[in-house]
């Protein structure tokens, strides 16, 4: 019995994160993860700060989609203060969380190739189509990862014609690498012996653990939360959610790509349906300038969003002080973690690196 | 052992061909007019010693170079192009690097073994050099059990792995080592298996006889355009993969999950010596395979070096091609890739070749073709994890 | 095609297609996209935020902060630090005496920008601000962060004209408002 440390500092663990696994020969027969390695306050931090700061923090909890925490944030705070955001900052936030589930896609699939052992080449054709994205991020937003642009019912600038001219393009372009990227690798028998029938999750296990996201929809569930709560517009857009058979590791993977063609065709929608007007609601304007005068009505608020990882929850108490009483992140590294040992149990040990990257975990939100 | 006399220069002809063999004869003309004749016996010997070892590691260090800027090609950047144009001296950069780190050994490691074990892994991937045909009477020694040599003298290198796995104390190391040994031992069997059908066309060990038994018709009568020589030549070439540790069987230095396998512990110029070996490894290989299947030096009308190293360039590209595409095998697939697909191919192509010895026209490749085809198929419908399953999405709304 | 081996065989063909176009093709569709930093460089995009910098019209002692000291407690990370000028008197001239940035702890959100009533301090381009030392090189004193209208201008034009055009009408609404003010006491000193 051979306990071995997975640890922090390893090139595949995505972030610091430990497994402490205890193998008998290859076979692993337990699994433990150990994580807050990354832990910065972020929720002691922002019981200090007024509620719009917040927001600049937020973008590092998952710093690879930057904008679904925005967005999650955003949501959350306009539930407690009750305020309405107008139809065109409306479109544009839809077009920004899903640009962000692209870019989160594309880096998951090209890591966990990367883990596999494809020495870079996947990895760097998918960062090339992920740096056009990061460019428009860059002349919107202002900039490429940590974007801080939603803000309190609206978002912070306009998306001009060029802007919505380059998103055009490059969802035109787009297929063409997914196409390539099928070519490359998902009917590579290499490929496939190394990731079916690996890390199997049934969908009642997922379901009683509060799994949630792609890992969920790969085993076989139905429950997305674009499609349940219909937060945003998004109940204006036609589009359909890709379903897993078998929960394995290749089922997580390619239900992955399925969601970008998905998250294409709402794209494609929402720019020929957004409209012309105001990015954010007048009456709303004066907590950009003055952040301490908000005082939001005393009370409790639950929002989500359907993160790429899964659902991304914020939980604000307000007690009608211009500093929130309590602030928590529901994240779904984190959540989606506590199966890690059942789907690892009896396999070998390089499919444990497999699996935790199929997970699709980032250090900074599971520790916060 | 008779000790033959190196030819001088009166009576070999000046050709593009035989340019090397020409300069050699004549520095032992020119040294011949004042040493004896077995000090020129060991003069001849020195000269290939000393031109094999400076072409060694010369080799290994371009082929570092030519693999970072293939493979940068490959992903769409460029290679290395800061230090000299086009990154030339980059291999005098790394070796300045390596020269002067500092060399770690862990507390509580064997220091003898650990040691030792770099050094006797840069032994044979140098002895196999003697035997590799660089070209027309270019042998360096012309054994005449040369390919019982070169896989003789290959099959050392699975124990310095282990020795330095072993030596490090290391849990990585000892996982990595073990993963090695079991690798390359199984590999080994295809390997000499598919290199039998050379030696029944050929009718002899040595790789001078060899190459020769390859000319014919404009020198293209080479052993893969026969159907035992395209099967012989893939898995020659796939167990040669495997026995450099190249990806997609780099195993042994997965360096995704066991940071780095047998050479976690190894820093400085003991892991510049096991680097060497790996790269000189696969040029040997590649050489090999290049000798006894794809015809060696013989070809129409470059000079005879010339083929040889064109071949071999390519067939190193194509391993750095494989390095870029394909994600890493695990280890029991490895292990049963080659005994339950590759070992029994390799039987099957025996027999091929015993059916080609008969006959050679027409009929011969279409039963090759035939018993392949059923091979084949039974083959992989018994291997049932290496073909991939037909998936299908559902998509709700 | 069902072949064993087809999908690595296609693969295969993948890079080597990439390998070919990366010769011939331009970086937009399939070439080598490397900006072969710093002899080449990219150009930022306008909107692209990096650390603050104060904005002066004409002379650096023309300069817009009134050192309120609005932007130092709303900046989250705390690495604004102002003290205003006192005059000879004692009393508050609207002006900053010092205002120090610590690059090491900014974190480029913009909350500054956002704030500042005056439309005085912005988030610049420069990136390649590193220093040897930390508290000597990073530390930003108010000489360091002022920067013209011009230079305003040249990074980020539609901003600044935006501004220039607000503070234009400002100005010309506060003259108009001081003109029949003028004329009323220049009439009743004549009528006097």
């Amino acid at each position: 019995m051979l306990e071995i440390n997975f640890g922090p500092q390893h090139p595949s663990t995505h972030g610091v994160f430990r497994m402490t696994v205890q193998l008998e020969g290859e076979k692993i027969c337990g699994l433990k993860p150990v994580f807050g390695y990354l832990h910065r306050n972020h929720e002691q931090i922002a019981e200090n700060l007024p509620y719009a700061a917040i927001m600049t923090y937020t973008d590092r909890l998952d710093y690879v989609n930057a904008l679904s925490n925005n967005f999650g944030y955003a949501l959350t705070v306009e539930k407690l203060a009750g305020l309405e955001v107008p139809e065109r900052a409306q479109y544009i936030r839809i077009i920004m969380a899903e640009l962000a589930r692209i870019v989160n896609h594309i880096a998951v699939i090209g890591f966990m190739l990367n883990d596999l052992g494809a020495f870079f080449t996947p990895l760097l054709y998918a960062f090339r189509e992920r740096e056009r994205i990061l460019d428009l991020f860059e002349a919107v937003t202002g900039s490429r990862l940590m974007n801080n642009y939603f803000c309190f019912s609206g978002v912070k600038r306009d998306l001009t014609d060029a802007n919505l001219a380059v998103i055009k393009k490059m969802i035109l372009k787009f297929p063409a690498f997914l196409e390539e990227f099928e070519a490359l690798l998902t009917k590579n028998e290499i490929l496939c012996m190394r990731c079916q029938n690996i890390g199997i999750l049934s969908g009642e296990t997922a379901t009683n653990a509060g799994i949630t996201g792609p890992v969920l929809r790969a085993s076989g569930v139905n429950y997305d939360i674009r499609k349940v709560d219909r937060y945003g517009i998004y109940d204006r857009f036609d589009f359909k959610i890709p379903l897993g058979q078998k929960g394995d590791v290749y089922d997580r993977f390619y239900v992955r790509v399925l969601e970008i063609r998905e998250s294409l065709k709402i794209l494609d929608q929402a720019l020929t349906q957004i409209p012309q007007g105001e990015i954010i609601n007048k009456k709303s304007l004066s907590i950009l300038k003055m952040p301490r005068n908000f005082k939001p009505p005393v009370g409790e608020a639950y929002g989500r969003v359907e993160s790429p990882k899964g659902e991304l929850g914020f939980y604000v108490v307000s007690d009608g002080t211009p500093q929130p009483w309590r602030y928590h992140v529901r994240a779904p590294s984190l959540i989606n973690l506590t199966v890690l040992e059942e789907m690892c149990l009896g396999q070998k040990i390089a499919d444990a690196i497999i699996i935790l990257g199929s997970i699709d975990i980032v250090l900074g939100e599971t520790d916060r | 052992m008779t000790i033959t006399i190196p030819p001088t220069i009166r009576g070999i002809e000046f050709s593009a061909d035989m340019l090397f063999v020409t300069a050699k004869a004549w520095i032992l003309t020119l040294l011949g007019r004042f040493l004896p004749d077995w000090l020129i016996v060991l003069a001849s010997i020195t000269i290939s010693g000393v031109v094999i070892l400076c072409l060694g590691p010369l080799i290994m260090m371009y082929l570092t170079l030519l693999e970072r800027k293939l493979i940068g090609r490959i992903q769409n950047r460029y290679g290395p192009n800061r230090v000299g144009k086009w990154g030339l001296l980059q291999p005098i950069a790394d070796g300045i690097k390596m020269f002067t780190k500092e060399d770690i050994v862990p507390a509580k490691a064997d220091k003898v073994v650990h040691l030792l074990a770099p050094i006797a892994i840069v032994v044979p991937a140098l002895m196999i050099f003697l035997v590799v045909p660089f070209g027309e009477r270019m042998t360096a020694v012309n054994l005449n059990i040369g390919l019982l040599y070169f896989i003789a003298v290959s099959s050392i290198t699975i124990l310095p792995i282990f020795m330095g796995s072993w030596a490090s104390r290391n849990k990585y190391s000892l996982l990595g080592g073990m993963r090695t040994a079991a690798q390359m031992i199984s590999y080994e069997i295809p390997m000499t298996l598919a290199v039998v059908p050379v030696i029944m066309m050929s009718q002899s060990l040595s790789t001078n006889t060899i190459v020769l038994t390859q000319e014919g018709s404009y020198d293209m009568n080479w052993f893969i355009f026969t159907p035992w020589g395209i099967v012989g030549f893939v898995i020659f070439f796939l167990c040669a993969t495997a026995e450099c540790n190249r990806p997609p069987f780099d195993l042994p230095e997965a360096e995704s999950e066991l940071v780095a396998g047998f050479h976690t512990e190894y820093s400085g110029m003991k892991f510049a010596l096991f680097y060497m070996a790996e790269y000189m490894n696969a040029f040997t290989l590649c050489g090999i395979a290049v000798t006894l299947f794809l015809g060696g030096w013989q070809g129409p009308f470059f000079p005879s070096w010339l083929w040889f190293s064109g071949k071999t360039f390519v067939l190193i590209c194509v391993m750095i091609w494989f390095r870029g595409t394909f994600p890493r095998f695990r280890v029991d697939h490895l292990m049963g890739f080659a005994w339950k697909f590759l070992l029994p191919l390799t039987l099957i192509n025996i027999l091929l070749t015993a059916l080609w010895q008969f006959t050679s026209n027409l009929a011969a490749w279409l039963w090759s073709i035939l018993i392949l085809g059923v091979s084949l198929w039974t083959l992989v419908k018994l291997n049932r994890t290496f073909v991939p399953e037909k998936r299908h999405y559902l998509l709700e709304s | 095609m069902t072949l064993f081996g087809w999908g690595v065989l296609k693969g295969m063909g993948v890079t080597f297609k990439n390998f070919l176009t990366s010769y011939f093709r331009k970086p937009d569709e399939g070439g080598i996209f490397t900006v072969q930093y710093p002899e080449e460089r990219e150009g930022t995009a306008e909107n692209y935020r990096n650390f603050p910098f104060l904005v002066y019209d004409g002379a650096p002692e023309k300069i817009r902060c009134v050192a309120c000291g609005i932007c130092e407690r709303e900046c989250p990370p705390k690495c604004i630090h102002i003290e205003m000028e006192l005059d000879a008197a004692g009393k508050p001239a609207r002006k900053p005496a010092v205002f120090d940035i610590d690059y090491g702890l900014c974190m480029n959100c913009g909350m500054c920008e956002e704030v500042c009533p005056f439309d005085s301090i912005f988030m610049d381009h420069a990136f390649e601000v590193a220093a040897p030392e930390r508290q000597i090189g990073l530390v930003r004193h108010k000489k360091e962060l002022l920067k013209s209208n011009e230079y305003f201008r040249e990074i980020r034009p539609a901003l600044a004209s935006a501004i220039d055009q607000k503070r234009k009408a400002v100005e010309e609404k506060k003259k108009a408002a001081a003109q029949p003010a003028s004329s009323q006491s220049s009439g009743g000193t004549g009528s006097l």
